[in-house]
């Protein structure tokens, strides 16, 4: 299979947000502000990189019965190194992001790639697949945190255009996040179709 | 954290809702909730597991992870407990009640991966609580849980029926929905 294309595939034909409707749990509550949805988007990539770059060397060794636990535990392992990296140095982003860090362990789209995708090719083309579908995963994040963040506070990473005291707070709050989400997914299949 | 039971069990059913409020367990909300029958199924099914596992997860926590100072690996070993816990109550249930059995059983398995058992048994430690007030959580939040899902449930039964614009179609109306019910429980916030 072309390299490029198994990256690509993972950005926009299974996007994981859009496409596969994955991991629905972060996407709604860590996309408050872009920066926060790129930091949420950036931590599962490497947990998904490594997760799935360690599956597929170890995946011959498994028996097919107990595969699931132990793909669960080498996921867990991961989660738990980003989490420490990320206290350590990032401690703002850390706190903002609270629970859904260790929560990356059960993230769907993580377990699934390790599934569909690590279980069954070369450690290689797991990376690439880490990297394409964890990139599709952070592009969306980031879009929706900077939709929220821009309709809600006026602001797009931090930068304020002066207008935050004129914007509904609403989209920074919990309906904001199914609100906008909806929309995305609405006009993401709008332009899907032509 | 001194914190009286009414308002722990309010707070976690309308002020701070796991689903509308919190994000956690959004999958099986859109996937499972399209009947009411089956909403009530899957939230009995939450809350008898929930209560479970955060009764376990604080034993541990209090007389494992924290005397031997192991509190980092909090996050492997709370998903093996609720993975196993739902093993193990799964083979229990067909045992002794099968008609439990068959009423849950097909929601057991779903539930490993619902974020809304690991999440709560996290925030409860976060929080601090002790035994009691940990399990009053849990269920507290679990019923919040199965409200949303039946509301939810019972707006999707009546959507099926309206002439939802194609693009809009699935999860997009799904979504926006729960958006708008989000807002009605944001109503509840200021309570506690």
């Amino acid at each position: 299979m072309n390299k490029l294309k198994i990256i690509l595939s993972g950005i926009v034909k299974n996007n994981p947000t859009f496409v596969l409707v994955l991991g629905m749990c972060p996407t709604l509550g860590t996309t408050t502000s872009a920066e926060n949805g790129m930091g949420m988007g950036l931590a599962t990539t490497a947990v998904l990189i490594m997760s799935n770059l360690v599956i597929s060397l170890v995946k011959n060794i498994i028996p097919d019965k107990v595969r699931i636990p132990a793909f669960i535990v080498i996921i867990a392992s991961f989660v738990t190194v980003i989490q420490m990296l990320m206290q350590a140095f990032v401690p703002a982003l850390y706190a903002s992001l609270g629970v859904f860090i260790p929560l990356i362990v059960v993230n769907c789209i993580i377990l699934g790639r390790a599934e569909a995708f690590a279980s069954k090719n070369s450690p290689f083309d797991s990376m690439l697949d880490g990297i394409g579908i964890g990139l599709g995963f952070t592009l969306s994040l980031t879009v929706i945190g900077a939709v929220r963040e821009l309709l809600g506070s006026g602001a797009i990473f931090g930068c304020s255009f002066g207008i935050g005291d004129y914007m509904p707070l609403l989209f920074v709050l919990a309906p904001g996040a199914f609100l906008v989400l909806g929309y995305l997914m609405v006009l993401f299949n709008k332009l899907a179709k032509k | 954290m001194e914190l009286s039971y009414f308002a722990i069990i309010i707070g976690a059913i309308f002020v701070n809702n796991v689903v509308l409020a919190q994000f956690l367990g959004i999958c099986p909300f859109l996937g499972v909730s399209s009947k009411v029958e089956t909403s009530l199924g899957m939230g009995a099914a939450v809350t008898f597991v929930m209560a479970i596992a955060s009764l376990v997860a604080w034993l541990i926590q209090t007389y494992v992870l924290v005397p031997l100072g192991i509190v980092y690996m909090q996050t492997i070993v709370f998903i093996l407990v609720i993975a196993a816990l739902v093993q193990m109550v799964e083979i229990i249930l067909k045992k002794v009640s099968p008609a439990l059995y068959q009423a849950l059983g097909i929601f057991l398995p779903l539930i490993t991966t619902n974020c809304a058992v690991l999440g709560v048994a996290i925030l409860m430690i976060q929080k601090e609580f002790n035994l009691l007030q940990s399990v009053t959580y849990s269920v507290a939040t679990a019923l919040g849980f199965a409200l949303a899902l039946v509301l939810f449930a019972g707006i999707r039964e009546r959507l099926d029926f309206e002439d939802v614009p194609k693009a809009f179609k699935g999860v997009p109306i799904a979504l926006i929905t729960a958006g708008i019910l989000a807002m009605a429980f944001m109503g509840f916030s200021g309570l506690v």
